[in-house]
């Protein structure tokens, strides 16, 4: 293919990447994104092409379809790398590391309540709805589920006093309050639902989600680009960093994780 | 924040917060701490004794939730905007906690200014004639105390010590007395939690049916015995369970709403509501025994008091019969919100290929992480999820474009709108003006000395409405009004006079009224109007 490459090809699979960096530009809406969609395709040299642009830029193509356009990934140490650092940076300096991780949990718990089961992530159809009180609840309520547990396993569980890092993560969310006035009377943005409604609309700024109403919070639907970025992206590095810590077993040969989902109360699937 | 309101974390601040708690807190923890150098000694016997000791534990942790009470009478001496020491601040702190589990119910609690407004009768009582803004100022001070504002997690923490497998630890421990929560309608609302609860009504840790049936009796017995001051007493307590047995059943039909699969619909649930409809058809027999029973109290009562305690007993069991009718409206939704749920999650399509399941196998073992080895898992995660960070580069002509451009103009927002001037309608006439014609031509028609009666008894012959009018105008006749008569010329005047004469109407009592017609002379401009009374009157 190399003495097929033209300039011309390079900058059309530059202008792919472009359009892929700017979320709310979509293939349905513009013709020339369109066409370098439908050629990426059906053309396997221009494929390479804009992988290897994506590259050398830092970027990772995800995937290119007709719904979601072009997805991509900034890789470890890109221009393009967004830092939870920079997320939460309006936090104190002081608890860091508790900041960073409840931003962390609630952006897991707003994919995982836009995918409830694993089918729904598998599912390129599916369209997921998602609100600020239902992610606030949920990861409340498996706290609450982690609390009974810990109870029943008569264990003393309250963290030492001298290593606040060993503390476990639902302790320091089910101690966050959901919901703190201001002195104005609004919701505080540390407290969890301030939080959870800051990554709600993050979120639909990067073109992951869309408002539908204002309903418990706010309720947002995802968009397809989400979808294949918590799957071919999010959720794997997460759970292969979880298994480096040796706390997830994958059962399954054949790599499908389908299995065990550890059911909160041990109670039968309905 | 005030001065002096620090976030509560450490021990010598709880040393300080009370000092009968400092001495309790010396014996039972610092101590062994220093005993257990000594090897094969008392203390290695003690340490072992007490390793493990749930019950020291509870006991330290029981302590600990009364400490922001005590903190509160303890700092008050530091504020600068008033002299608080009049003021019992733990006394109002738990008026509020009070207040707040009173307005509890299945959806909200109250919010912040409804507990001012009723605080703010209870703090004046403290000190009276101190002014409508310190006493709301101590009413926030209170309350921001209980919900300890000025830490991130509003709550309260205490350290312990326990003597664990490797020996000696301090452990910390967390609680909170008031929580905020939101409502579906995005207000903030207070609710009380249980510590709270248990604080205010105190060993409430037990079964909540068990000691429910106990106050019930108890209150019977009470009642039957005419004990009311008890019995007032009892009915509190056995309102405080009855909201806390609804917020038991709220939490488990909150999780069934979240998550059918979290919740056990074959034995569990089922069970669960037949034994709460099974225990409000219960109460609400018992209660309405009881219900009885006071009306009647405070029906024969005569000494007032006991008949404004018998009457607050009613309103109290009056509310726990309300609140088992809440209960049982939810109870009754639980099952058609379960088959709902199930319908939606069940009828999804059959999985296509295998993923992860994020909530089982993502959120669940990062929640059960310590938070040093969980936010690896978040971090990469959260970078992974949150897309390509673009950055908007500065481009300079853009800017330049920016700056010279003239200021779009404005759109001229029209005509200003009128301010209407709203006048508030006349009240509506009580007699229409056929019947003022009929009174008027009674009333004209005076020509001799007539008394009230006999006018009266005409005028009802006439028309129902007409011997109203009349008495009025004719009570009106009693002090005329001279000077305006004078003022417009009038001829005449109607006098009313009162000679003692009882009247004797079947519509209205006072006297008998004499009524004259008394002419006006016009040529007299004085203040004093002479009046010439026709007839003698």
């Amino acid at each position: 293919m190399a003495d097929g490459l033209r300039a011309s090809d390079a900058e059309d699979a530059a202008r792919l990447i472009a359009l892929g960096l700017r979320p709310r530009q979509l293939p349905s809406r513009d013709v020339v994104y369109a066409d370098l969609v439908r050629r990426h395709e059906q053309d396997p040299a221009f494929t390479d092409l804009v992988d290897a642009v994506a590259a050398g830029l830092g970027l990772a193509v995800l995937a290119v379809t007709r719904q979601s356009g072009a997805v991509l990934a900034a890789m470890t140490d890109s221009v393009f790398e967004m830092k939870i650092d920079d997320y939460a940076k309006r936090t104190a300096l002081r608890d860091r590391q508790i900041e960073k991780v409840l931003h962390g949990v609630i952006h897991l718990a707003v994919a995982a309540l836009s995918f409830p089961r694993p089918a729904d992530l598998a599912d390129d159809t599916y369209v997921g709805r998602v609100s600020v009180e239902q992610v606030d609840q949920a990861v409340r309520e498996a706290c609450r589920v982690l609390d009974e547990r810990t109870a029943a396993a008569d264990l003393n569980a309250d963290p030492l006093q001298d290593s606040p890092g060993l503390e476990q993560v639902w302790r320091v969310y089910a101690r966050r309050p959901s919901a703190s006035a201001t002195s104005a009377g609004r919701v505080t943005s540390d407290s969890t639902r301030g939080m959870t409604q800051k990554a709600l609309r993050f979120l639909a700024d990067q073109g992951f989600l869309h408002q539908v109403n204002d309903e418990g919070g706010g309720t947002f639907r995802t968009t397809p680009r989400y979808q294949v970025q918590v799957r071919e992206l999010a959720a794997e590095r997460a759970f292969d960093e979880l298994i480096a810590m040796g706390v997830i077993h994958a059962g399954n040969p054949n790599g499908s994780i389908r299995a065990s989902r550890p059911e909160p109360e041990g109670l039968p699937d309905v | 924040m005030e001065p002096g309101h620090t976030s509560w974390h450490s021990t010598a601040r709880f040393a300080l917060a009370c000092t009968h708690a400092a001495t309790l807190c010396d014996v039972q923890v610092v101590r062994p701490s220093q005993w257990v150098s000594e090897p094969g000694g008392v203390a290695e016997e003690l340490a072992l004794g007490s390793r493990g000791d749930e019950g020291l534990a509870r006991r330290l942790k029981a302590l600990a939730r009364t400490a922001p009470l005590h903190d509160l009478d303890a700092r008050k001496s530091q504020l600068q905007w008033a002299d608080a020491s009049v003021y019992q601040m733990a006394e109002i702190g738990f008026q509020a906690i009070d207040q707040v589990t009173i307005a509890m119910d299945f959806d909200h609690g109250a919010s912040h200014d409804q507990i001012m407004a009723r605080l703010l009768p209870l703090i004046e009582a403290h000190a009276p004639g101190r002014g409508r803004a310190e006493y709301e100022r101590v009413a926030r001070w209170v309350l921001d105390g209980l919900i300890n504002v000025g830490t991130v997690d509003r709550g309260f923490r205490a350290v312990y010590g326990m003597f664990g497998d490797v020996g000696y630890q301090r452990r910390t421990f967390d609680f909170k007395l008031l929580v905020e929560l939101v409502s579906p309608d995005g207000e903030i609302y207070l609710r009380a939690s249980d510590e709270a609860i248990n604080v205010l009504v105190g060993a409430l840790d037990t079964d909540v049916e068990s000691s429910q049936i106990a106050a019930e009796v108890k209150l019977e017995n009470l009642i039957r015995r005419g004990r009311l001051s008890d019995a007032q007493v009892a009915a509190e307590q056995a309102r405080y369970r009855t909201v806390q047995y609804a917020e038991i059943l709220r939490r488990k039909l909150d999780a069934t709403r979240r998550d059918v699969r979290t919740v056990d619909w074959l034995n569990e649930v089922p069970d669960l509501i037949s034994e709460a409809l099974a225990h409000i058809a219960a109460r609400y027999r018992a209660e309405n025994a009881i219900l009885a029973n006071i009306t009647e109290v405070r029906d024969d009562a005569v000494e007032p008091d006991r008949k404004r305690r018998a009457a607050q007993l009613v309103d109290i069991i009056q509310d726990c019969i309300r609140r088992h009718t809440q209960l049982q409206a939810r109870l009754q939704d639980a099952g058609s919100t379960f088959r709902a749920e199930q319908d939606r999650q069940q009828f999804a399509g059959a999985p296509q290929r295998a993923a992860i399941d994020l909530f089982g196998q993502l959120l669940m073992p990062v929640l059960q992480q310590p938070v040093a080895d969980a936010v690896k898992a978040t971090d990469v995660f959260f970078q992974g999820v949150v897309g390509p960070d673009v950055r908007s580069a500065p481009r300079l002509t853009s800017l330049v474009d920016l700056l010279l451009s003239p200021p779009r103009e404005r759109e001229p927002l029209g005509k200003p709108l009128p301010e209407p001037e709203l006048a508030p309608l006349p009240d509506p006439d009580a007699f229409g003006p056929e019947v003022w014609e009929r009174a008027d031509a009674l009333l004209t028609a005076v020509d001799a000395t007539r008394r009230l009666s006999g006018l009266l008894e005409e005028a009802r012959v006439a028309d129902p409405d007409l011997p109203h009018l009349v008495a009025l105008r004719v009570v009106y006749a009693v002090s005329p009004p001279v000077g305006v008569a004078l003022r417009q010329g009038d001829e005449s005047l109607l006098v009313a006079v009162d000679d003692g004469e009882p009247l004797a109407d079947i519509e209205f009592g006072g006297s008998d009224l004499m009524l004259g017609l008394a002419r006006v002379k016009a040529a007299e401009r004085a203040f004093a109007a002479d009046v010439a009374v026709a007839d003698g009157v």
